[in-house]
């Protein structure tokens, strides 16, 4: 079974990488890029995490196929 | 002799239907204690078994659809109090008890059957920690193996959506206790491998007695569980409670509400890291143009920088000396030109005059104004007249 293309916890880590880069990045132009990029991923990170409502499903018992 | 024997004569049916009869009666429900030997489970479902002490022993059978009902699998030297009646089977001269119901003798028993079960788990290395899986730090989805209809199960959704709801619960609904629990726990195991693609796995269930939980103390749930691709925390019963699940399980919880909070991160402290991101950041860019910044004043004011300007002052302060020079001259030229014009004017002037006296004109003047009509001329007063040659006047 495949994953979904970009979870929350990537969005998480790429957070973490761009606040990473911010610390040692020195050229302004990629700072800005690095800072943009970031800060709409942490304002969709926190509307995820805030909006988010527990989600349960319950695996069905199979009818007997065999 | 003869006669009285010929009397008493038996077959073999006529007594064996005597003894059956007379044992059947006689023992139509009752209760052996002893301990099991050469435990069989046939494929067909039934048990077979001798119960035996150090005086004696006993053949065993426990029917399928009776042993389905006992909670605990047994094991060779396990002591039980069976409860059945006594059959026999007059084919082969045998007797035997038909067992209906077993429980182990004492809480010693199932104790004694863990621990022989956990050593044989242990030296196969099931518990070798090489083994264990790492529970993911932020998972999807969770598989659990519970009741769905147990504290164990509310408490797991309580923590889940206080903690991290962005996860999926996928609840499968297991008999966790009594008969057929290990089987339904070890099947929803498989299950979730192979039906789902939940990142962690939950199995457990609140809090009971020793009989109450010995479905995780089961070798088919610890295979189920050794062989789980996805990872299991185990969560049986209190704080205190052990099972084989725990120790095969890649990481062992005290309950089930502890369980989900190893198994989520706690979305306080995500929404710190998100503002601990914009914070930092933010400041790190700033910083940063402020840097920039003072870089770009140094380098305005520095020597190197300032010399182009230097240049123009320069070249703007000789210009302006070159233009100085330049209007100096050229105003001292245009004066001479004009003192010249000027000159040369009053020659051509004079000449022209001169040249129309010669001619015979003459030029009358009264009070040294030159008088050019006759209606402008005063006889009351002397005039001059200028000639070529001279001037004279008259009165």
């Amino acid at each position: 079974m495949s994953k979904k293309k970009s979870t929350f916890e990537d969005s998480l880590h790429r957070l973490e990488k761009i606040s990473e880069l911010l610390e040692s990045e020195t050229d302004l132009d990629e700072s800005i890029k690095l800072y943009e990029e970031g800060v709409k991923l942490s304002k969709e990170c926190y509307k995820k995490l805030a909006e988010a409502e527990l989600k349960i499903t319950e695996l069905k018992k199979e009818l007997d196929t065999d | 002799m003869s006669g009285n024997s010929n009397r008493n004569v038996l077959t073999v049916s006529e007594i064996t239907g005597e003894i059956k009869k007379n044992l059947e009666e006689s023992f139509q429900s009752i209760n052996v204690i002893g301990e099991i030997s050469n435990f069989k489970p046939h494929v067909s479902g039934h048990w077979y078994f001798t119960l035996k002490d150090t005086g004696a022993q006993i053949s065993c059978t426990m029917w399928r659809g009776l042993n389905s009902q006992v909670y605990f699998t047994p094991q060779d030297g396990m002591k039980i109090v069976a409860t059945g009646k006594i059959s026999v089977f007059a084919p082969r001269g045998s007797y035997q008890l038909d067992v209906k119901f077993m429980q182990p003798a004492g809480q010693g028993e199932l104790q004694a059957a863990f621990e022989k079960l956990k050593q044989k788990l242990h030296t196969e290395g099931l518990f070798d920690l090489h083994y264990k899986k790492e529970i993911p730090a932020m998972p999807q989805k969770i598989g659990i193996v519970t009741a769905s209809d147990g504290a164990a199960f509310k408490d797991m959704i309580n923590i889940a959506s206080r903690r991290f709801p962005l996860v999926e619960l996928i609840i499968v609904p297991t008999r966790v206790q009594g008969s057929g629990a290990a089987e339904s726990i070890s099947e929803n195991i498989i299950r979730l491998n192979n039906e789902t693609d939940v990142d962690v796995i939950i199995i457990g269930r609140g809090g009971g007695s020793l009989e109450d939980l010995w479905a995780f103390n089961e070798e088919i749930v610890a295979r189920a569980v050794f062989d789980s691709k996805i990872p299991i925390i185990s969560a049986v019963g209190h704080e205190v409670d052990f099972t084989i699940s725990d120790f095969v399980a890649d990481l062992r919880a005290p309950t089930p509400s502890a369980a989900m909070e190893l198994a989520t991160p706690d979305s306080g402290e995500l929404f710190a890291f998100i503002s601990d991101f914009s914070y930092t950041s933010t400041n790190n860019i700033e910083n940063l143009l402020e840097e920039m910044n003072q870089k770009i004043g140094q380098t305005i004011k520095s020597y190197g920088f300032n010399i182009p300007f230097d240049l123009i002052k320069n070249y703007s302060q000789s210009l302006d000396n070159s233009l100085y020079k330049l209007n100096a001259n050229i105003n001292s030229s245009v004066k001479d030109i004009n003192s010249q014009l000027k000159l040369l004017d009053k020659t051509i002037k004079s000449y022209d005059l001169k040249e129309t006296l010669r001619r015979g004109f003459t030029i009358i003047s009264q009070d040294s104004k030159v008088v050019s009509r006759s209606k402008d001329y005063d006889y009351n007063k002397k005039a001059k007249i200028k000639f070529y040659d001279d001037e004279i006047e008259i009165n």
